[in-house]
């Protein structure tokens, strides 16, 4: 062993620490509204990496993340609601007897979420990974619209278009960031595993992969059904934060707003999906001001609703049409660049990366 | 159902049919040329409603003339859409130019908020283009006549300039091979931009049509009839100009029925045309005409 | 190549300098607020003033504005209004709910729209700021929530009394139901008239239609191909005034000759200017310029007219103004800022003189009141007739 490998591990582990301590001290000296707007950054840190996971490292164009997300929403609603919200709410249709009386604590709904979504994925995935570039993306966003059309039509189970409210609060940074930490830890684990090196071969080139051996259905599927899960987590944990969902909340603009975060990150760097999910999710607030009236020298300046959006669409047209590499490109953050700065212990074996 | 109720819902079918049939077209084309869904081709159906629409109230034009310039601004627009967000990412990753598609369509959209403001306006309709015929107890307006007239001409159209132009042929040979057209000298970049005047002056007739029949415009209204015809001309055979057309009336008369037979379910109509896509790409990716191509643009 | 990156790198600068700018700013506000805390007392108002619910928002924030002209101290210190758009979205309206709690807000007033109301709801109970509704009609929005209170009646009330007004004076025995699936408004309300209407009619079949559509279609001839098949008396079509306006239309053009039903949000212009010309399609409401119920519904007449000349009298601002003038008289009441004594003084409210009506809250702080309902004529929207509560 060098040394240098057991500094990284303690960096690691010293790094995590700082992490816990940090959302401990916010979560009892940050305001509720600062609170909120970095919550729901861990939900699109978690959405940026998962989808970058199939887009960025798996080469696969998927537009069905929303979909996803909204079977993991409707998931964790009904499974942490209690069973007194429930004859409250469904006053249309009152719910199926199977779902009437489970309660289940937050963390396994969570989890189930991720699980049922998951299982979306696969379905999903069965017959839409046959198909390439600009058919799977059409067809993974036919399907998230079916998911939302369903949802909203299957009222004995969703509520329908009445949505879901009462659902239990999470308000938590260590809540919402534990579960970003911990996605960002197994996707990185996945994609330095053998998993993710075929993943990124079939990116490169499907038929030499193919030709190496790899199976190349079985890896897309895997890519795409853990993007799915973690997809499902974020849906549980924007249910929690918001604390009420109807479908039409999953709309494709939420997609959207992923893919910028991709994009803007660089297609194949978890690294960048981080720091552009944060990032993209505080601009999105704080830019709300020029789409409000405000008085500058002594003039009324009016409000232009849309301006964000357009600003944000120029964006990913700029990124993409002369930045394609994004923020980080491939590149990860990793120790051994800190270290190289600061001139510690210089390893023999370097990573490769 | 009663006879005089199926006639009814023929009509129907055929004014919705024919509208994504007209709308289809021009997807189809442009698809055929780049290999590329052009999202933003739907917000080209917003922009040419919204042109018409001040050029007869604000302007005070006479309709024909507001639909002509609203036609002319519009091919404009998609030439100069080409030139900047495609023509750069031709030889980039497929994935590059399908996020340039997204972020254009985006852009048009809110573009469109922040312009003309969010909500709805309603579309006028000239006297004498639109009126109610009634035949018997069937009901439907002018347009379900002469829309599948317009739908018609410019098929032929279309069909004439591909096979007896010489820009026509240049752009099967493109569409059949990219890389062998351009050793062959053809000038791939005025095929493209051809390619997208064409496209989106069909684009910007589908959107005039649309706002006649459906007279209520805003910057958000060519999301969901853009995503329904490019389905309909997948379904024809992506590329077949006729296919576009049977896809886009196969998949008109597919929602009117499925509401007309099974009312309980008029609340998955809009997954229909989704449905019916996924079965296409998985049974027969090639669409109906793909296989034996015709007209391949 | 280096140029292209520093272009994109500039984009990205400017992208943050503008978030900082932003952030600069908000603060900036924030501890300006903080100085003068004690010689004000804040009103939050959370409405859709962008999005599909726009013009709802706008309508109703007139209201608020114009009384607070009119109404401008309480407890002898001056009210300040702070206004958030929830951009008609859920999460939009979770965090305009947040940033009002933010900015310490006394009372909370909003939102058009019940589904936006839900979201911001549970956050204004979490920080203890009492509510007051000025137009969501769900009934889902008071209950279980001890902070929220409503100045408009609510949808089991409205759809039974459309469903009265079918049968009693409209005669109809059969109805026929046009609901937008994905529309929380539009499915309540059509499940309270069907409800109310077969239990008026004595026919558990007396629906003998009923078709879904989502919003933002166009194309409603199918479904109404369906609805004239089956020849119903009336037609309850409750949803947004967009999809509602060609809707309408589409009906008549198709020949459909019963009388069209809805609820309160065709009170809208764009709803007017699309069937104008049309006969037969009446609504239910909250207030009417013909018959002002109350001393302060000729106020408010009056000032909106001087304020807005060339806007037409609606109940949305019409229940903005009621909203925001309850909050100024619980206050008034409570003597005092504290929030809990807000929230007891407007939950005691009963006979309150609004412009609407007198207002009486329930148990749940839904407001008992009498309904208005009105028909399209010449171009106009004109008072048909009243329903009070049982």
């Amino acid at each position: 062993m060098d040394n240098r490998k057991s500094i990284k591990t303690a960096l690691t582990i010293a790094f995590l620490l700082v992490a816990v301590a940090a959302l401990y001290w916010g979560d009892n000296n940050l305001s509720r509204f600062q609170l909120r707007i970095l919550n729901l950054a861990a939900i699109f840190v978690i959405l940026g990496a998962s989808m970058n996971l199939v887009i960025g490292f798996s080469g696969m164009f998927s537009l069905g993340h929303a979909g996803f997300m909204c079977v993991g929403a409707y998931t964790a609603a009904i499974l942490t609601m209690s069973p007194e919200s429930k004859e409250l709410i469904y006053y249309m249709e009152p719910i199926i007897p199977l779902l009437a009386n489970v309660q289940w604590p937050v963390i396994p709904a969570t989890l189930m979420a991720g699980v049922v979504a998951g299982i979306f994925g696969v379905l999903v995935g069965f017959p839409a990974l046959r198909l390439r570039d600009d058919y799977l993306a059409i067809a993974t966003l036919g399907f998230a619209e079916i998911i939302r059309i369903i949802v909203t039509n299957t009222i004995s189970i969703t509520n329908g278009a009445l949505g879901l409210k009462n659902i239990p609060s999470e308000k938590s940074l260590l809540f919402y960031w534990g579960f970003g930490i911990l996605t960002i830890l197994v996707l990185k684990a996945l994609i330095n595993s053998s998993w993710g090196y075929a993943f990124k071969a079939i990116r490169d080139n499907e038929i030499a992969a193919e030709a190496m051996g790899i199976s190349v259905f079985k890896h897309k599927m895997l890519s795409f059904s853990i993007g799915a899960f973690f997809a499902g987590i974020a849906g549980a944990l924007m249910a929690y934060l918001i604390t009420s969902i109807d479908p039409t909340m999953f709309r494709f603009l939420f997609t959207f707003q992923i893919v910028l975060i991709v994009v803007l990150g660089g297609m194949g760097s978890l690294t960048g999906s981080v720091i552009a999910g944060v990032v993209i999710t505080i601009a999105m607030e704080w830019l709300r001001f020029v789409e409000q009236p405000m008085s500058l020298m002594g003039m009324d300046i009016p409000g232009i609703p849309g301006m964000r959006m357009v600003i944000f669409s120029l964006l990913l047209l700029i990124v993409v049409l002369f930045y394609r590499q994004g923020l980080m490109g491939t590149r990860e953050f990793n120790w051994d660049w800190v270290l190289d700065k600061l001139g510690i212990a210089k390893s023999k074996e370097r990573e490769v990366s | 159902m009663t006879l005089e109720i199926f006639l009814q819902n023929v009509a129907n079918a055929i004014s919705l049919g024919s509208l994504y049939a007209l709308i289809a077209i021009g997807y189809t084309m442009v698809y055929g040329i780049i290999r590329l869904i052009n999202f933003a081709h739907a917000d080209l159906l917003m922009v040419a409603g919204y042109i018409s629409f001040y050029g007869i109230l604000i302007f005070a034009m006479p309709w024909w003339l507001a639909f002509l310039i609203a036609i002319a601004l519009t091919t404009i627009l998609g030439m100069a859409m080409e030139k900047l967000a495609y023509r750069p990412l031709r030889n980039a990753p497929r994935i590059s130019a399908l996020i340039s598609a997204i972020g254009m369509s985006f852009l048009l959209q809110n573009l469109g908020i922040v312009l003309v403001g969010a909500s709805p306006k309603p579309f006028p309709r000239p006297e004498g283009l639109v009126w109610n015929i009634h035949l018997g107890s069937v009901s439907f307006l002018s347009l379900t006549v002469i829309i599948p007239v317009i739908t018609l001409l410019l098929l032929a159209a279309v069909y004439l300039v591909v096979n007896k132009t010489n820009t026509g042929i240049a752009m099967r040979a493109v569409s059949r091979d990219f890389e062998t057209a351009s050793l062959m000298a053809v000038d791939v970049n005025k095929v493209v931009v051809t390619t997208f005047a064409v496209g989106s002056g069909l684009a910007a007739v589908g959107g005039i049509m649309w706002s006649l029949q459906y007279p209520q415009i805003d910057p958000l209204m060519g999301v969901f009839p853009g995503l329904k015809c490019f389905i309909a001309a997948v379904m024809g055979g992506i590329g077949s100009v006729p296919g576009a057309m049977i896809g886009g009336f196969i998949l008109g008369i597919g929602e009117i029925m499925l509401v007309a037979f099974m009312p309980e379910l008029s609340g998955y109509r809009d997954a229909f045309a989704f449905v019916v896509l996924i079965l296409i790409l998985l049974f027969k990716p090639g669409g109906i005409l793909g296989d034996h191509v015709v007209e391949k643009v | 190549m280096m140029s292209k990156k520093y272009l994109a790198l500039l984009a990205l600068v400017m992208l943050a300098a503008v978030a900082l700018v932003g952030c600069g700013g908000g603060e900036e506000q924030a501890s300006g607020d903080a100085a003068q805390e004690s010689d004000v007392i804040k009103i939050g108002v959370f409405e859709p003033l962008t999005g599909i619910n726009a013009a709802g928002g706008e309508m109703s924030l007139e209201g608020i504005e114009l009384a607070n002209k009119l109404y401008p101290e309480v407890l002898g210190k001056k009210v300040e209004l702070v206004t958030a758009d929830n951009k008609s979205e859920k999460q939009e309206a979770a965090n305009a709910v947040e940033r009002l709690v933010n900015e310490n807000v006394d009372v909370i007033l909003g939102s058009y729209g019940s589904s936006l109301s839900m979201a911001g709801g549970p956050i204004a109970a979490d920080a203890g700021v009492p509510v007051i509704g000025d137009s969501p009609t769900n009934p889902l929005v008071t209950k279980g929530n001890d902070y929220y209170y409503r100045v408009c009646f609510i949808d089991p009330f409205q759809g039974n009394v459309m469903a009265k007004y079918a049968v009693e004076t409209l005669g109809a025995k059969t109805a026929a139901i046009v609901q937008d699936v994905q529309q929380d408004y539009s499915v309540g309300l059509s499940k309270y008239f069907e409800d109310s209407f077969k239990e008026l009619t004595g026919d558990e079949n007396a629906i003998i239609a009923k078709v879904n559509y989502n919003t933002g279609d166009k194309d409603f001839s199918a479904q109404l191909t369906e609805v004239k098949s089956k020849q119903p008396d009336v037609i309850f079509a409750p949803g947004n005034f967009t999809e509602c306006g060609i809707l309408v239309e589409k009906a008549r053009e198709l020949g459909i000759e019963a009388p069209i039903l809805g609820g309160d949000t065709w009170e809208a212009e764009e709803f007017l200017n699309r069937v104008g010309d049309l006969n037969d399609i009446y609504f239910s409401t909250h207030f009417t310029a013909e018959e002002p119920v109350t001393e302060v519904s000729n106020t408010f007449l009056n000032k909106f007219k001087e304020e807005y000349p060339d806007r037409q009298v609606n109940a949305f601002a019409a229940l903005g103004f009621d909203a925001y003038m309850l909050a100024l008289d619980a206050i008034n009441r409570a003597g005092t800022t504290d929030h809990e004594a807000i929230k007891e003084a407007i939950a005691e409210t009963a006979d309150f003189q609004g412009a609407t009506g007198f207002i009486t809250l329930d148990e749940n702080g839904d407001a008992t009141k009498t309904a208005i309902i009105k028909k399209v004529e010449d171009g106009k929207f004109v008072y048909e007739s009243k329903v009070d509560p049982k």
